[in-house]
């Protein structure tokens, strides 16, 4: 029992954190709403896997990957525009992966699961995570200038083409991770909430950065203990504490900000 | 002409971009040497900005663009599309050049030299002026130490005089750091002001040479087209400077 809790919270937390370090730079680049359609394209992939019998995390990454890249791809080589494209595919990914998928392995896949940790399973997450928030660091400010101003960032050689990818590819990634926590339809706002809330009281980047991981942190420990108590999913609960933190947020801007 | 000729900064030869299937730019050739200051003129949409675009690497062209060897190339572009309320303060949006060595000390330089206060380096980018953003911006591109400025000037939002303060500023800066400058210019009276070389762009190039010899009511009338507001300005200008009749297009 205190084990399997203390799996969740390590867990929980570094995918949070993660995800809203993530969120940070969804909502500058505004494409908040990128995680929740991609998400879809987990659904095939962990069928796929459920199927060969290997870790459905594995499937669900290597799907979000090419589909990833595909909109990169798209976005840089063809005139078609991506928001149709997404609508289309990722939605049809959702339907295929939902014919797919067997019903408990749908709601799981759907809302998360994180009753059944291993170690393994632990493990994963932390490195992963870990390694997407140092990438993540480590071009926050290429990202950042490449996002007020794709000209100035180019002017001193930042080359856009590659940075997208990488950040796209680190996206990608901090959905498989977060799917096991808070399920394909969460997915979205994990990645936004916490960034949201801070962009609100936050006064400069390193800020908003700082204070964005931390109410990931937060809301991931809150959702863990409220679904360890009273037997709620912690995904469901991370969303709707977050809510709450954000419609704060709006107040403390307000007094903040004048 | 000048006694002594100066290096050649930039040298652009046949030029050309397609976007979209759309031909922008077309067989443009030009050169720029240390210490000019050139301005790109034309109509909206005649390409001015994707000029730049090529000449930053930003867009796929065919033809040459030469720039002197280690050249410094500061860029200050026409807009920047950011929200009020970014969290992102002056300072912060120094150090994204990731100059390692960028202290608060010379990034408060950095805003003297352009003429603002000091307390802005602690202001979000986007709280402050539009005016005040595009001085933030001139002292971003300074703080690359360039050689060269790439200025692409915002067609609106800035108000007259605020926009002839900026061109003093420009002018200011260009003697004291011996800056070779491209500016892109909605005004002709800047143009005539601060400008040594000038290039008429409408996706060709239509004229390129001293302003006061190749601007003629013909030529910009040729430019222009029938835009009425640029006609009347532009009138003005003819009367003044009728001589130098020369084309070269």
């Amino acid at each position: 029992m205190t084990t399997i809790i203390a799996y969740q919270l390590i867990t929980g937390i570094f995918i949070a954190v993660a995800a809203s370090l993530l969120g940070v730079f969804a909502i500058l680049k505004r494409m908040s709403l990128v995680g929740d359609a991609l998400s879809h394209v987990a659904l095939p992939g962990i069928a796929l896997a459920l199927f060969l019998q290997i870790n459905p995390f594995y499937g669900a990454l290597a799907f979000l990957f090419v589909s990833i890249i595909g909109i990169w791809f798209l976005e840089y080589y063809s005139s078609l525009t991506i928001d149709t494209l997404v609508g289309v595919f990722f939605t049809s990914a959702l339907a295929l992966g939902s014919l797919m998928l067997p019903q408990v392995e749908l709601l799981d896949a759907l809302f998360g699961d994180i009753s059944k940790l291993t170690l393994n399973d632990v493990l994963i997450s932390v490195v992963l995570s870990s390694v997407l928030i140092a990438v993540l660091i480590a071009i926050h400010k290429r990202l950042a200038l490449n996002m007020v101003s794709q000209e100035m960032a180019s002017a001193i050689g930042v080359n856009a083409k590659r940075l997208e990818l990488i950040y796209l590819m680190l996206f990608a990634l901090g959905v498989a991770l977060g799917i096991k926590f808070v399920g394909a339809l969460l997915m979205g706002a994990l990645i936004i909430i916490p960034a949201a809330a801070a962009k609100n009281v936050a006064g400069s980047l390193h800020g908003f950065m700082a204070l964005s991981a931390f109410f990931g942190a937060v809301l991931a420990v809150i959702g863990v203990l409220i679904s360890a108590s009273y037997g709620y999913p912690p995904g469901p609960i991370f969303i709707l504490t977050g809510a709450a933190f954000f419609v704060f947020s709006l107040f403390a801007r307000s007094y903040l900000k004048r | 002409m000048e006694p002594v000729q100066q290096e050649t900064m930039l040298s652009v030869k046949g030029l050309s971009v397609m976007l979209k299937n759309a031909r922008v730019l077309e067989d443009i050739n030009f050169e720029i040497r240390r210490g000019d200051v050139l301005a790109v003129i034309g109509p909206n949409g005649a390409g001015k900005t994707t000029l730049f675009h090529a000449l930053l690497g930003m867009v796929p062209y065919a033809g040459t663009i030469t720039w002197k060897k280690d050249l410094r190339i500061g860029y200050v572009p026409q807009r920047m599309e950011i929200e009020t309320d970014l969290p992102l303060t002056v300072f912060e949006f120094f150090r994204l050049r990731g100059l390692p060595d960028l202290s608060r000390d010379k990034a408060r330089e950095a805003l003297v030299t352009v003429g603002l206060p000091e307390r802005v380096l602690d202001t979000g980018l986007g709280e402050i002026s539009i005016g005040q953003r595009q001085r933030a911006l001139i002292a971003w591109a300074l703080l690359g130490k360039p050689d060269l400025l790439l200025f692409d000037e915002p067609t609106a939002d800035v108000d007259v005089r605020g926009q002839e303060s900026i061109y003093q500023l420009l002018a200011h800066l260009q003697e004291v750091y011996h800056l070779t400058i491209i500016l892109i210019s909605h005004d002709l009276n800047v143009v005539y002001k601060y400008a040594k070389q000038v290039l008429c762009l409408n996706h060709k190039k239509l004229c390129f040479g001293p302003p006061r010899e190749v601007l003629s009511p013909d030529q910009l009338q040729k430019l222009y087209g029938g835009e009425h507001g640029f006609y009347h300005h532009i009138h003005m200008h003819g009367q003044e400077h009728e001589e130098g009749h020369h084309h070269s297009a």
